[in-house]
């Protein structure tokens, strides 16, 4: 049974969302996710600066497996990418929620995290 | 939908935390946490690999040989002792590849053989195996109560020194490519599919889980079929099904050294049809694809030539030793130093490298 932070925010396609002090939102794949993945060996950010929709692609995680889209959970500003994530990508697997973060988006709309699921709710979708 | 067969080492699969998969109808790990480290273990240390999916058959009858010289596009005539093996592909009349397997000499009188062949085509290699064999009146036993375990790296004969000690002197003088009966249904040859040294172990199904703990606990490290994939890869070793099938020929596919059309008076089934193919000229050939920049090539993808024409990647991954994806690829032959590859619509850059990419290793080019 994969670890599922109950702080934490999640869409269907396999993404957290942490709300961080500012305001801003941290956004990276679940453990469910890297495990289905495998070894991940190349991760592609978005441009810092880019302003995406939701559901818009937001990047590519690619394992010896399969390559895989990634989405912007929400709509707004890429405001970082994790470098280290790039370099190093297999932290992705042995750090999903931490280390292996994958950017920063400054929210359009505040209100779009109240949409999400909760915990309890992809646990429920994941089975 | 029938459950997988397990093999005779799933208990040691799961207790030492196998990913497990359905691979061609059996139950077996695609890795135990990553194969990426998997995969370094072999190439530095010492790995395992259950491998009893794969078919072995022992045959007997006093025309084997001549039997195998029928079946197989490669000369069993070339076994010169007892024990040495030979790897070969077996054809269908129109000159495609059956499957391929090892077939070794069991007896001097060369009436005594035993093959090991795969598992996808099991069925159909049972078959094709009884419809020649009974022009010849040969024996074909399946042997359904053996497990097999690849150990495999440059630890690997002193690992098995280790655990067994007793194995030490006939291990001692086993060639590259020959096998030794060890008795009691146990059976060592110094084959594999990874380009490191090694041994394929075949042994009683009831003995097989011991057997992996004990390696296990010697510090042989467990490796699923995700590795498996990227060592051959690296060492440029063909897989059924995928590098070439029952529709291609071996001439097209990197085996032109496994047919052997020497004693003109065999003739090995598909042996007209790869004679028409070379009286007309084959147009297409094996290559290796190097991608230097990021991303992962598969099989499938297109290779463009531009000015030449086009071909497809056969198997594709990304190289654990290499830190780059390489593949194999079936390309018109007058393919040069680079090409393009179309990874999800872009056109990207590769270079073209004779096969394997890795051997004991070490990278094979500049």
């Amino acid at each position: 049974m994969s670890a599922i932070p109950t702080e934490l925010k999640y869409v269907s396609s396999h993404e957290w969302l942490r709300l961080e002090d500012d305001g801003t939102v941290t956004v990276g794949i679940t453990e469910h996710a890297q495990e289905l993945l495998g070894d991940i060996v190349f991760v592609e950010l978005p441009a810092a600066g880019a302003n995406l929709v939701a559901e818009e692609q937001a990047g590519v995680v690619e394992s010896v497996k399969a390559a895989s889209d990634v989405y912007a959970p929400i709509a707004g500003e890429i405001v970082a990418i994790n470098e280290a994530l790039v370099d190093a990508p297999e932290i992705a697997n042995s750090d999903p929620y931490g280390k292996g973060w994958f950017f920063r988006i400054k929210p359009q709309n505040a209100a779009d995290l109240d949409g999400l699921l909760s915990a309890e709710q992809y646990a429920a979708e994941i089975g | 939908m029938t459950e997988p067969k397990q093999t005779p080492f799933y208990p040691a699969h799961v207790s030492a935390g196998g990913k497990m998969v359905d691979f061609a109808g059996w139950n077996l790990p695609i890795h135990y946490g990553s194969q990426i480290k998997e995969h370094e273990a072999v190439r530095t240390d010492t790995g395992m690999f259950d491998v009893s999916h794969m078919l072995v058959s022992d045959i007997k009858g006093e025309q084997a040989k001549a039997w195998l010289q029928k079946l197989l596009a490669n000369d069993v005539a070339k076994l010169g002792l007892v024990g040495k093996a030979l790897y070969s592909p077996m054809l269908n009349e129109h000159g495609g590849v059956m499957d391929d397997l090892i077939v070794y000499r069991i007896n001097e009188a060369e009436t005594r053989y035993r093959i090991v062949s795969n598992a996808a085509t099991r069925e159909k290699d049972l078959a094709q195996f009884g419809i020649i064999g009974a022009e010849f009146g040969v024996t074909i036993t399946p042997r359904y109560d053996l497990a097999m375990l690849a150990i495999q790296g440059p630890h690997a004969l002193e690992k098995l020194h280790g655990i067994r000690p007793r194995w030490r002197d006939t291990l001692g003088c086993l060639n590259v490519f020959q096998g030794a009966d060890m008795g009691n249904d146990w059976f060592v040859a110094r084959t594999g599919y990874t380009g490191e040294d090694g041994v394929e172990v075949i042994l009683p199904g009831a003995e097989a889980a011991a057997f992996f703990q004990q390696l296990h606990a010697a510090g042989v490290t467990p490796c699923g079929l995700g590795a498996r994939d990227t060592l051959r890869m690296e060492a440029g070793m063909n897989l059924y099904g995928h590098d070439m099938d029952d529709g291609i020929s071996p001439l097209e596919a990197g085996m032109a050294w496994t047919v052997d059309f020497k004693n003109e008076s065999r003739d090995f089934i598909g042996r007209s049809a790869l004679e028409q193919q070379k009286a007309a000229g084959v147009e297409v050939k094996q290559v290796g694809l190097l991608l230097e920049s990021r991303g992962v090539l598969r099989e499938g993808m297109e290779v463009v030539i531009p000015n030449v024409g086009g071909g497809v990647i056969t198997s594709g991954t990304f190289s654990p030793s290499l830190k780059q994806s390489i593949a194999i690829a079936r390309v018109p032959k007058a393919i040069a130093a680079q090409a393009q590859v179309d990874i999800r619509g872009t056109l990207t850059n590769v270079r073209v490298l004779k096969l394997p990419f890795v051997r004991n290793g070490k990278k094979q080019f500049d």
